[in-house]
């Protein structure tokens, strides 16, 4: 493996890892404010327990969301030294705000976890609603950094100079609001699924069925404002990609040839040579009526950019397609449920909906994996878009396949610990967390 | 404003030598303990300590974001030719973090906590070490640039007995903090004692590594005594850094337990200003006769001054909300 190609492997590793542990982060605080909101205004002790459940999964994966995330503050320059050189000063400003608001996490969420019984309760409620509010906005943050890579601004690229700095100007770039918006939406979407897909499971399993149904029904509420923001949140951000980066367009959509009226392009294989698409299910009109509101408007090529300037485009279209796909398939998800909580109550409890919960788990998850692929390999060659190729970034030292080597092997461990400290945890259920089981000892819990 | 930035960046340093460096040296006074008062002594180091020790470490992302977008150029210096050491902290930051929180939050207490224990144990050893170690390859002049081969350029920038020696004292210093910050946690005089005994055996540490650090620089040429005592402030913050010592040992014998922390912390600032003073601003010596200076290899202004007060606003939402959190857990024991 060369250089260049381990850099980006293991940067994309760090990213797809930090990625799930910070929605995670993000997400998982409201679910558990709004369980504990629940407790304080119905006093039942169940959604107490619900709330301490929730709060050690929080500790583990903030934990770890934040291991990764100073080791990526590293990486950055462990990596692309280059890039960071020139870039430091020009993206840095929404770091240094992300700075504040992780700080404020870190301490919001001491207050939390040791503050049971020992502070007014609802400021107690409030630095655990805290703790979801500045990782919300740590997240908006770093994606204002990432948008900025694909419409820089705030600088003037100058014979290889850069020049007239302005941080804030960089900070509020255009594809910053669509980009952030799509991610927020789609962390709610992630991770509602996988808690609720959990929950379903461990009603099936009919033990503590009180207490998973109060969560799967938390979960499953904020995994539908997810599936159904995503379409609405994409079709913004499809449009803004199309107007700056027409080309990663062109690559999401695997479009050869410019026209008007251009068909949305379904599933099919891609041949970069040949320059064609086969075996494509194609909607005539479509993607000239997304990305422009007109069905005859003029949608641009990849035949139109020099070769040296596509992204990988295989890549990039079936990343684009797997996103679609289980989008799709969520807001199905989500549909069936809404219908059954308004019309059919009695399906809420069937096993096969549960069941369809379950598949689920990992839908929102891989679908953002996939979204963020599509962004990160579209904006391939670049890695500042149109300014600086991520080639030229890439840190002079030899070896970076054994860090490469070397992190896989510490993510994988830590991702199979991770699962196996999950499950311990809600194997314990019973014991530690639900007052309704008979197991249930409070002295047994150490808060 | 550069001062402004400049000063954060210090100050977050000391913060995370401090904070950061106790909460390592809680690990390595453990690991040194024997089997009979292990459980005792993590009892004392940790209770207090578990609400805080997230927030204790966000002190080196700070410094790090400082870094890069103030000072892009030192940053990216650092982080080419230290590639290895970095990485080799950053493992121990990742296996500390999460074997810290696993032994914490694991539901089911089994075997498994001593499998974390161990690699806890480890990692607080091995990140302080080459925090040290990476500290000392930047004055040692052993980063060179103009170098050819692959050891050159990133092997020897950083492996030397003075870096090793620096980090050595790191450690020690880590550990010597803990066991000090770890007496007003006792709730007994068992208790006091045996943190006590750890305080004065830790500090013999610091001095025997300390002198180390000094044989160390003498024999790689490296002009330590000269840099440390030839301003008057250098000498201050020896002296000071001295009579701290010796107050400490006073206090505790009168066990008198609030200024201890207070000298100890105070202590540790002062060996960071007799160590980066008299090269200040420069911050990187390189091997080839060339400096990076903080003043000359800054960001755009522009981008400093946003820095600065993007920091100058998150320090006044963060400080007083971190102090209170501070001191809402101290002592909970009682």
């Amino acid at each position: 493996m060369d250089d260049f190609l381990a850099a980006r492997a293991q940067m994309a590793m760090s990213l797809g890892f930090h990625i799930i542990f910070s929605c995670v982060g993000m997400v998982m605080p409201f679910l558990m404010a709004f369980a504990h909101w629940k407790y304080l205004k119905t006093k039942n002790e169940v959604y107490k327990g619900l709330t301490k459940a929730w709060s050690k999964g929080v500790a583990i994966l903030f934990a770890t969301g934040a291991v990764s995330g100073t080791m990526l503050s590293f990486e950055l320059g462990l990596l692309w030294p280059e890039f960071m050189k020139h870039a430091g000063p020009i993206f840095g400003m929404p770091f240094s705000l992300e700075g504040t608001a992780f700080f404020i996490e870190a301490i919001a969420i001491g207050f939390f976890l040791y503050g049971w019984d020992r502070f007014n309760k609802w400021f107690h409620w409030f630095c655990g609603f805290l703790v979801g509010l500045s990782g919300l906005a740590s997240g908006i943050l770093v994606v204002a950094a990432n948008a900025w890579m694909n419409s820089p601004a705030g600088f003037d690229f100058v014979d290889g100079q850069y020049l007239n700095i302005d941080p804030i100007k960089a900070m509020f770039n255009e594809a910053w609001f669509p980009q952030a918006l799509h991610m927020t939406v789609a962390a709610f979407c992630a991770t509602g699924f996988a808690v609720a897909g959990v929950h379903a499971y461990l009603i099936m399993r009919k033990k503590n069925v009180e207490f998973h149904t109060k969560a799967f029904r938390i979960a499953a509420g904020f995994a539908l404002i997810g599936a159904f923001g995503a379409p609405l949140s994409g079709d913004i951000a499809a449009k803004s990609v199309a107007e700056r980066q027409p080309i990663k367009l062109a690559a999401m959509e695997a479009h050869f040839e410019t026209e008007k009226g251009a068909s949305f392009v379904i599933g099919g294989i891609p041949d970069e040579e040949k320059e064609e698409i086969k075996y494509a299910l194609k909607i005539p009109k479509v993607l000239s009526f997304l990305v422009s509101n007109d069905f005859n408007s003029e949608v641009k090529g990849l035949k139109d950019f020099p070769k040296d300037e596509w992204p990988p485009i295989a890549v990039v279209h079936y990343a684009f397609q797997i996103m679609i796909f289980f989008g799709v398939v969520m807001i199905i998800i989500g549909m069936i449920y809404l219908y059954a909580v308004f019309f059919k109550k009695e399906w809420l409890t069937r096993n096969w909906l549960l069941k369809t919960f379950l598949y689920a788990t990992p839908f929102g998850y891989i679908a953002l994996e996939a979204g963020w692929t599509v962004t990160e390999v579209g904006r391939q060659p670049w890695i500042i878009y149109g300014i600086m190729r991520t080639a030229d970034a890439v840190t002079p030292m030899p070896g970076i396949q054994y860090s490469f080597y070397f992190f896989t092997a510490i993510f994988v461990s830590l991702s199979l610990i991770i699962i196996f400290l999950l499950n311990r945890q809600i194997k314990m259920v019973p014991k530690l967390y639900d007052p309704t089981d008979a197991q249930f000892n409070s002295k047994n819990k150490k808060s | 404003m550069i001062y402004v930035v400049i000063g954060f960046l210090w100050l977050s340093i000391c913060a995370y030598v401090i904070l950061g460096g106790a909460d390592f040296g809680a690990g390595i006074v453990e690991l040194f303990t024997r089997k009979k008062n292990r459980s005792k002594t993590k009892t004392i180091m940790y209770e207090s300590i578990a609400p805080v020790w997230e927030a204790n470490h966000m002190w080196l992302i700070i410094a790090i974001v400082i870094l890069f977008v103030g000072f892009p150029e030192i940053y990216t210096t650092l982080s080419t030719y230290l590639h290895i050491p970095l990485v080799l902290m950053l493992v121990g930051i990742i296996a500390r973090g999460t074997a810290f929180t696993f032994r914490h939050y694991d539901a089911v207490k089994d075997d498994w906590q001593k499998v974390y224990t161990q690699i806890f144990y480890f990692s607080s050893l091995l990140t302080p070490f080459f925090l040290g170690l990476i500290a000392a390859a930047t004055v040692s002049r052993s980063i060179n640039p103009d170098a050819q081969s692959f050891p050159d350029l990133y092997i020897f920038s950083w492996l030397n007995w003075f870096g090793i020696a620096v980090g050595l004292f790191t450690v020690s210093l880590c550990a010597y903090l803990a066991s000090v910050f770890a007496l007003r946690e006792t709730t007994n005089r068992l208790e006091l004692g045996l943190m006590i005994r750890k305080s004065h055996q830790t500090m013999l540490f610091v001095i025997i590594t300390g002198i180390l650090v000094f044989v160390s620089a003498y024999l790689s040429d490296i002009p330590l005594l000269y840099w440390i005592f030839s301003k008057p402030l250098g000498i201050m913050a020896v002296s000071f850094a001295t009579i701290s010592l010796l107050l400490i040992l006073r206090a505790m014998h009168k066990q008198k337990l609030l200024p201890v922390r207070a000298l100890a912390g105070f202590q540790i600032i002062m060996i960071l200003v007799a160590a980066t003073y008299q090269h200040n601003p420069n911050i990187i010596l390189f091997g080839n006769g060339e400096h990076l200076s903080l003043l000359e290899y800054s960001a755009a202004a522009k981008t400093i001054s946003a820095l600065g007060w993007a920091l100058i606003l998150g320090s006044i939402f963060i400080l007083p909300f971190l102090f209170y959190l501070m001191i809402s857990f101290s002592k909970q024991r009682k």
